[in-house]
């Protein structure tokens, strides 16, 4: 079978991570599986019914001592394996849990049967993600409707994508060039047809694309006239009659719970802070603000998440 | 409805005794105990049990076979050219459904189970007759539910249901089939607490626990998930049809609910489902392989303990189907640590029946084929169950071809192949005949050479990047997905040969004594096929189980 | 005195019988106990998500009836003891006096659930057939009494079962069916009865009494 392709392409240092790691497992098991089918094979043919081998055993306490001996190594040895694998897969995909605090936010909204992309600058995708290669790059993703899933085989990387809530992606591309996107997670009747295309460009390229984007204003800009549009600087900006935090600086920052305890404030706290309010009270403020569940899309949520990172480093005052 | 032919003296012989005594004399055996349909069908003979269940989950083995056969026929080509995409999310669907809660689950348990078990520890039944055929009536009416809704046109939700999918989008007969899933749990759940007791409390004189054979033991364990486990899903899909129903959002976050508790759920059952499947495979192979190599199994104690500790430890690990779910990365290494422990039970196993070969002496009838491909195949499968245990490895393969691959290598490879086997081993216990041998092996052959051929391909796609799901793939997926419908061809034909020969051998086949192939084991040293009672009196243990000598290893 | 127990066929003796539906009735609760088990899982994930909601929602329940109801099953679960007791010693007629009185309880608390439903009903607090309610955490006391019909209403078909069992169990005591070396069944009722009153004793704080205190 000539040619015959046994993985995609590695497109970041994690694929060849991840491909050395099926590599040592390949051979293991491939070693216990075919040592299990020799043996097998073996004494089936040595000791088959009417041959002349030796069968006499061990009797008594020998027999118990060279059983219990096998035993314990062939339970300890696999164990100390497994440990080792474990740890190793383990810590390979602890490493890579967390994105870096440079990558570049890139927005993705998963609906029955299409990827939505939205880079910051504003520029708007279907079924394709442009990203620059070398830089860290991290996909903020939900979904509209159902759980679907963002797979791109050339990282080795998945993750689910859910209604109501926000899930995270990254991977540093190394190599240009164009592969597959699919959706991992049966979502309905065009699960198949929700496919498409991630293509890595070398930086300089990558600009050029992004710069003829699709001409409409930056997300952030987006945002700013979202949070005019839903009122939240009546609350939020600096003339509001209201006790509300102060979101200039707030992106990012460690933010101090009624109930005593902290969160990083991110997406999914900005997101989570206009759907479901309640649930994360910052110290030192009553519970007064209303849900806007069902009644901002989560596109403009995403603007309006933009809009919010985009006044990390404002001064107080700048919220209109 | 009487039998034609040689049986009619028989029949004569039996009318004359019957007249001259007032009772059914015990030596006539239990197919001969009444050959009206209603005899059968209000049968509490835990025999006649066994027989209409074997009956039942064939014909669905054939239904969630058939849908397969779509399927593979659907992938042999890129696009989505031979049916819809409705229709093939339907096929998958119901190809799971089917083949998990009416083949897999009930197979080897309310088969042979319910046959063997009185048998092999010397009962007359089991505890609560009754209740086991009232198992059989909810199997059968969970299945006229889940064959409704197919007839109504069909759930394309996959067999996992999952949500907000099933409860808010899809426009297919959800309710209809989670209900006739909900019906055949309990058939599940009475058989566990049949079971259960039925070991605890009527084993013979002189069975004692560790003389029980294996099969035993994995029916204990097996059941024992039953009980705990199925209520779980029971409940799981009533809440499903009531989301659906009522609206009431747990699982719908737009009301506040949460879409991965339904995925908790589900999988704290599903997880230990698949030990269901794979249990009894074992109890077998350990039967089977002792026969074969006139050896007693390596290490029975551990074997025995080994099966509670996969029963026991299987329902632990159930967030490993969740990796990539949401759930949190701590979680995840939880799971995937005891993942890994589960898998040092089951390798202990594996080392178990080669090590029984060892010494042994061997016999190649079409059981022991079935019981070394059983050996090979759940190797393979649960080697790459490692794969997928392993964090960082499964957020690449998780909903791939690989993960098919896997679980069908256990399930097929390992659960039906071991099916086969029993099925082949006590054929003539439960009929009294005798089949073709040279066919049956074949029949293993091609049956072991049509899995492989159909499955491998899928562990290289799933690596590729396959999706799971998917009824139309890019082109450079195309030569491993024509490999694969081909072994499909060659598998369909494995599993079709025996229809023909066993169904030859009821009518043709030359009559087996008590023990064809010189087993221990109570239910050799009864007829072949049993008296209603099973034994004219109760046998009293004293010796190991497995007891076969070395005398006859090594002077042979 | 000869036995007169009848020994099912597949059994040695009446005691191997007895022995068997003791343990199967202990495996039959296990199974029970998981199966309410997701509904109080589903319950504890929601409340932990929308704990006002679940205090609100809880406020709108009826204490006084839920609490009734409380001592009603309480009460049954001592009337079915006393069968019980009463039946092993032999004394027929109480044994049928307390079956009846359990049955009437149960009776009692089916008729009060079903009181509070309808006033539930009226109040717009029943979702997908009439919910109005326009409070704060609307959503959540939504998802709130969702659960509450789900595990009271699966509660009371179990109530209704066990009506069934022990209704069928007076009769069977009417007509000396039981002895005091025989009386299995009302054995196996009682405690099937028992964990119904134990799964109430669960659900009565954790719907009546959020917040109350």
């Amino acid at each position: 079978m000539g040619g015959l392709p046994l993985s995609p392409p590695t497109g970041s240092s994690l694929a060849e991570s991840v491909d050395t790691l099926l590599h040592v497992w390949l051979a293991l098991a491939g070693t216990v599986t075919v040592a299990i089918a020799v043996l097998i094979v073996y004494f089936a043919a040595k000791y088959r019914h009417g041959s002349a081998a030796n069968r006499t055993m061990a009797r008594g306490a020998a027999l118990s001592r060279e059983s219990r001996r096998l035993e314990i190594a062939w339970i300890v040895i696999p164990l100390l394996l497994f440990f080792v694998m474990f740890a190793w897969a383990a810590d390979l995909y602890y490493v890579h849990a967390a994105p870096p605090a440079d990558a570049t936010p890139v927005y993705v909204i998963g609906r029955q049967w299409m990827w939505k992309v939205e880079h910051a600058g504003g520029q708007r995708e279907i079924d394709e993600l442009h990203v620059p290669a070398g830089r860290p790059v991290k996909l903020v993703m939900t979904s509209q409707d159902v759980i679907h899933s963002f797979f791109m085989p050339v990282f080795r990387i998945k993750q689910d994508v859910l209604p109501g809530r926000y899930t995270t992606l990254w991977f540093t591309a190394t190599a240009p060039g164009d592969y597959h996107v699919f959706c991992s997670q049966y979502c309905g009747t065009d699960h198949a047809g929700m496919i498409g295309h991630v293509v890595v460009m070398e930086p300089a390229a990558f600009e050029r694309w992004l710069a003829a984007g699709t001409g409409s204003q930056s997300m952030a800009a987006e945002g700013a006239a979202r949070f005019r549009q839903y009122g939240c600087s009546g609350c939020h900006g600096p003339s509001a009659s209201v006790h509300a935090p102060t979101l200039e600086g707030l992106f990012g920052r460690r933010v101090q719970l009624a109930d005593g305890s902290s969160v990083i404030a991110d997406e999914r706290y900005i997101h989570d802070s206009v759907m479901l309010p309640r649930k994360e009270v910052a110290a030192g403020y009553e519970p007064i603000m209303p849900s806007f569940a069902g009644q901002i899309s989560e596109e403009d949520l995403l603007d309006i998440v933009e809009y919010v990172k985009s006044l990390r480093d404002a001064p107080a005052g700048s919220v209109r | 409805m009487h039998p034609r032919g040689r049986f009619d003296e028989r029949v004569l012989d039996r009318r004359v005794h019957a007249m001259s005594t007032a009772s059914v004399p015990l030596r006539s055996n239990y197919l001969e105990a009444g050959f009206s349909l209603w005899s059968w069908l209000s049968s509490v003979d835990h025999k006649r049990i066994a027989v209409l269940y074997a009956i039942s989950i064939t014909l669905f083995f054939f239904a969630g076979g058939a849908a397969a056969t779509l399927i593979r026929l659907e992938l042999v080509t890129p696009a989505g050219d031979l049916v819809s995409a409705e229709t093939y999310n339907k096929l998958f669907t119901m190809h799971g459904v089917i083949m998990v809660w009416f083949f897999l689950i009930p197979s080897i348990p309310s088969t042979f189970g319910n046959f063997l078990l009185p048998l092999m520890i010397g009962a007359r039944d089991l505890a609560f007759p009754r209740l086991n055929l009232a198992s059989w009536y909810l199997y059968v009416l969970g299945g006229l539910f889940t064959v409704g809704a197919l007839v109504a046109g069909g759930v394309d939700t996959g067999w996992t249901f999952y949500t907000p999918f099933s409860t808010m989008f899809s426009n297919t007969h959800v309710i209809a089939a989670v209900t006739g899933v909900f019906v055949v749990g309990f058939s599940s759940i009475l058989t566990g607490v049949n079971f259960i007791v039925t070991i605890h409390r009527m084993r013979a004189p002189g069975m004692t626990w560790f003389r029980l054979p294996l099969f035993v033991w994995a029916m204990y364990a097996t059941s024992i998930i039953f009980v705990l486990a199925t209520p779980v899903l029971a409940m799981t899909l009533f809440l499903i049809a009531i989301e659906r129903f009522f609206g009431v959002g747990v699982f719908d976050p737009a009301l506040g609910g949460d879409p991965l508790l339904f995925q908790h759920l589900f999988w704290f059952y599903s997880h230990p489902a698949v030990y269901v499947m794979i249990l009894p495979a074992m109890g077998v192979a350990s039967e089977i392989i002792t026969c074969f190599s006139r050896k007693s199994i390596f290490a029975y104690r551990s074997m025995a303990f080994a099966v509670l500790a996969i029963a026991i430890i299987g329902f632990v690990v159930w967030g490993h189907h969740m990796f990539v779910s949401g759930q949190s990365i701590y979680a995840g290494m939880v799971f995937s640590i005891l993942t890994f422990l589960v898998a040092i039970p089951s390798a202990i196993k594996v080392f178990n029946w080669t090590a029984t070969l060892y010494k042994g002496s061997i016999r190649f009838d079409a059981p022991m084929l079935y019981a070394l491909g059983f050996v090979g195949l759940f190797t393979v499968g649960g080697m790459t169950g490692l794969f997928l245990a392993s964090l960082a490895l499964d957020v690449h393969l998780h909903d791939t071809y690989f993960v098919i691959a896997h679980f069908h290598y256990i399930m097929v490879g390992g659960a039906v192949m071991a099916f086969l086997g029993a099925v082949h081993f006590w054929w003539p216990k439960i009929t009294g005949r005798l089949y073709s041998d040279w066919w049956a092996r074949a029949a293993a052959i091609v049956v072991f050479v049509g899995f492989n051929l159909t499955f491998f391909p899928q562990f290289l796609l799933g690596y590729l990047g396959m999706p799971r799901r998917y009824h139309a793939y890019p082109p450079e997926f195309a030569v491993l997905n024509v490999l694969s419908s081909a072994g499909a061809a060659v598998l369909a034909i494995g599993y079709l040969l025996p229809l023909v020969y066993l169904a030859w051998s009821l009518r043709y086949g030359a009559r087996a004594g008590p023990n064809p192939w010189d087993a221990k084991g109570l239910e050799w040293l009864t007829a072949s096929p049993p008296p209603v009672e099973n034994f004219t009196t109760i046998p009293v243990v004293t010796e190991p189980p497995y007891a076969y000598g070395e005398a006859e290893r090594v002077h042979d | 005195m000869t036995s007169s127990v009848i020994v099912a066929r597949q059994f040695d003796d009446s005691d191997q019988q007895r022995q068997a539906a003791d343990l199967g009735i202990w495996v039959f609760l296990a199974s029970e106990i998981l199966f309410f088990g997701v509904l109080f899982l589903a319950y504890t994930v929601t409340r932990l998500h929308h704990p006002e909601a679940f205090a609100t929602a809880s406020r709108q329940t009826d204490v006084a009836l839920g609490s009734i109801n409380t001592g009603v099953l309480l009460t049954s679960s001592l009337t079915m003891a006393l069968a019980v007791r009463a039946t092993k010693l032999g004394v027929r007629r109480a044994a049928i006096v307390f079956l009846c009185a359990t049955a009437m309880l149960g009776l009692v608390f089916v008729a009060i659930k079903g009181t509070e439903y309808r006033h539930d009903y009226v109040a717009g607090l029943v979702p997908g057939l009439r919910f109005s309610f326009a409070g704060p955490h609307a959503g959540g006391v939504e998802l709130f009494f969702g659960l509450y019909f789900l595990m009271t209403g699966v509660h009371v078909l179990h109530m209704l079962v066990g009506l069934g069992v022990v209704g069928t169990l007076a009769m069977r005591a009417a007509r000396k069916a039981f002895t005091p070396e025989y009386f299995t069944p009302v054995e196996l009722g009682g405690l099937y009865w028992h964990l119904v009153d134990i799964v109430w004793i669960f659900l009565y704080p954790l719907l009546y009494l959020v917040s109350r205190t």
